[in-house]
């Protein structure tokens, strides 16, 4: 059974204070716990349920419709790379290619030791400075394969 | 055209209200607060403003409507999804310029009666999250937000509700359940937002574009706002250009700019002075276009005659390289892993044409394929509560009725002509 952080719990109940209805705060609640634990497991997401106070079915259902709630551990830089029709136009399946040659992984997948996951995602509004990808919050655009290994060089 | 939207966007700071008021930031709201609320909706309605969402909706209909219910409270969102791909535009009002979108929502909720106001924004800004909540926090310092206003007796509390990624909870419906905490799902209408909206009271959703040009009717007046662009769709417009440009970006134009202007005057024509294949206008939900089309005016109306839409505004150009099949097969892996599966022509049929696209694109297709490709689209065509299935029908039929060559080269070959490949994703 994992405890979510004081603070974590202070910040969802802050939040709840924002809408009519308490239900509204199960997002944040997702969020707040992934910030906190890395990846939101079924503990995690029970966690969440019982601070937000909604059924865990309610709590899993939410978690698993969305693509920014890791479900399962992730890599400590997460590389979400953007292969979307203006990226892709852009040569983002060669920065791709690049990635997964360069780490030994497919996409999807994270490094045997833990350092990188790499995650082909959609569209993420960079799309007149493509191919673009975010990692661990940071924007990185116009990529290149020279780039790409600077980028990852420095990680 | 001078910048209208995006004329401090380089200011430096501008995300400081400081700055931004320095810069004439908040005037709208002594403007607005000086009208009684019916008059600024009946200045909003003269202008003419139109949904930038996609839809293109009138504005200040869609608040009529909420107006007339009386029911309390009221809610106003502003939609910053920004989920359609190809779409960028959205961006600098939240990690940027915040401030004009907040006033632009205050000025708007004073219209329509909203005491709540929530912005429904994309979990992938999180740049947009923070300098969001930072600077309304400096608007409910300012008294700019929260209780009476300014002095007035107009209260409006406005919050950050950070999406996760989901391309559905982008339509308007699915957003309200998403803000409930529901999985964010279609709702058959009716009962309309304007009487069931969020938390079951009055809502008005309204993109975050739509939003900023409020304050620039209430400032300026309906007369000149109403001056720019055309008729039928007056204003200005940010486009999102991107695709094989000299110069892809951001640029605010006049509604009615053509697509000859936004590809080689502003976009700079081609990269390596290629020649144009065709454009996606209006982001990837939209029918695709070929040169033919390039002295069409960007508008409403002009696009929808063209057997297209403007969408977002969020024009991708693609070049005489270009795969045609390679990219309506990665439109329909987007749609595919999107459709939310409620609906079966969308989540079985963004699948089988996915499957169709990706065979063909890898040596395998048949000339059958074709039609079922165009039977699949006919059966999804009106056969879902949401339009996100339409979308993925867009691509197809429009690809198939101008570069069917192309799957036609796929099939003969046996093989992509480019030497692309369809990837089985994870
Ligand atoms: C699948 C789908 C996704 C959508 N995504 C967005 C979005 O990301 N941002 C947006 O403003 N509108 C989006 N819309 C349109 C909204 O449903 C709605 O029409 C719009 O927010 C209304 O605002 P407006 O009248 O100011 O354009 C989407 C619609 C559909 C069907
Ligand atoms: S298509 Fe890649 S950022 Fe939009």
């Amino acid at each position: 059974m994992i405890k979510l952080s004081d603070k974590t719990i202070a910040a969802i109940e802050e939040n709840a204070t924002r809408y009519p209805d308490r239900n509204s705060v199960l997002m944040f609640g997702l969020w707040k716990a992934q910030e906190e634990l890395g990846h939101l497991s079924p503990e995690a997401i029970e966690a969440v349920a019982e601070a937000v106070r909604v059924p865990r079915a309610k709590a899993q259902g939410v978690a698993t419709y969305h693509s920014l709630y890791w479900k399962k551990p992730v890599g400590e830089n997460v590389i979400m790379l953007c292969t979307n029709v203006a990226c892709t136009l852009m040569g983002a399946e060669t920065i791709l290619e690049h990635i997964e040659n360069r780490l030994g992984i497919k996409e999807g997948h994270t490094t045997p030791d833990g350092k990188f996951t790499l995650q082909e995602v959609e569209c993420i509004g960079s799309c007149g400075y493509g191919p673009a990808m975010v990692i661990n919050e940071t924007f990185y655009f116009d990529l290149t394969i020279n780039k790409i290994d600077d980028i990852l060089a420095k990680l | 055209m001078d910048r209208i939207l995006l004329k401090n966007v380089d200011v430096p700071n501008i995300h400081d209200i400081d700055v931004y008021m320095a810069h004439g930031g908040y005037i709208s709201l002594d403007k607005a607060f000086a009208m009684d609320p019916k008059d600024v909706l009946e200045e909003v309605k003269r202008s003419g403003l139109r949904g930038r969402g996609g839809a293109w909706f009138p504005a200040g209909m869609k608040w009529q409507f909420c107006v007339e219910v009386p029911k309390f409270p009221k809610y106003l969102i502003a939609n910053a999804d920004e989920g359609e791909p190809g779409t960028f535009k959205d961006r600098p009002f939240l990690e940027t310029d915040p401030h004009q979108l907040i006033e632009g929502m205050i000025v708007s909720a004073y219209a329509i009666g909203a005491s709540g106001g929530y912005i429904y924004l994309r979990g992938e800004y999180p740049d947009g999250y923070r300098t969001l909540n930072t600077a309304i926090k400096q608007a409910y310092d300012r008294n700019l937000l929260g209780k009476n206003i300014k002095g007035t007796d107009f209260s409006f509390d406005l919050t950050v509700h950070r999406g996760a990624g989901a391309y559905i909870c982008g339509e308007a419906s699915a957003l309200i359940e998403s803000l409930e905490g529901k999985r964010g799902q279609f709702r058959v209408r009716p009962p309309y937002m304007a009487t069931h909206g969020a938390f079951a009271m009055p809502t008005v959703v309204n993109n975050v574009e739509t939003l900023v040009n409020v304050s620039h009717i209430i400032n300026h007046g309906a007369d000149w706002w109403g001056s720019i662009g055309t008729k039928e769709s007056p204003g200005p417009k940010v486009f999102g250009i991107s695709g094989h440009l000299n110069r892809p970006g951001l640029y605010e134009e006049a509604m009615g700019v053509t697509l000859r202007e936004l590809i080689y005057e502003r976009g700079g024509g081609i990269r390596g002075g290629k020649k144009l294949k065709g454009v996606i206008p209006g982001g990837v939900s939209t029918s695709m276009l070929t040169p033919d089309f390039l002295d069409m005016k960007m508008d409403v109306k002009s696009l929808q005659d063209a057997g297209s839409a403007i969408g977002s505004g969020a024009l991708m150009v693609m070049d005489e390289d270009t795969c045609i099949v390679h990219i309506v097969w990665r439109a329909m892996a987007f749609f595919q892993h999107e459709s939310c599966g409620r609906c079966t022509p969308c989540r079985e049929g963004t699948d089988w044409m996915l499957q169709i696209l990706a065979r063909m694109e890898n040596g395998g297709g048949r000339m059958e394929d074709l039609d079922i490709l165009a039977d699949v689209c006919h059966t999804i065509h009106h056969n879902c509560f949401c339009p996100l299935g339409e979308g993925a029908v867009m691509p197809v039929l429009s690809s198939l009725k101008y570069f069917r060559h192309e799957y036609e080269e796929h099939i003969k070959a046996g093989k992509c002509p480019k030497g692309l490949r369809a990837r089985v994703r994870h």
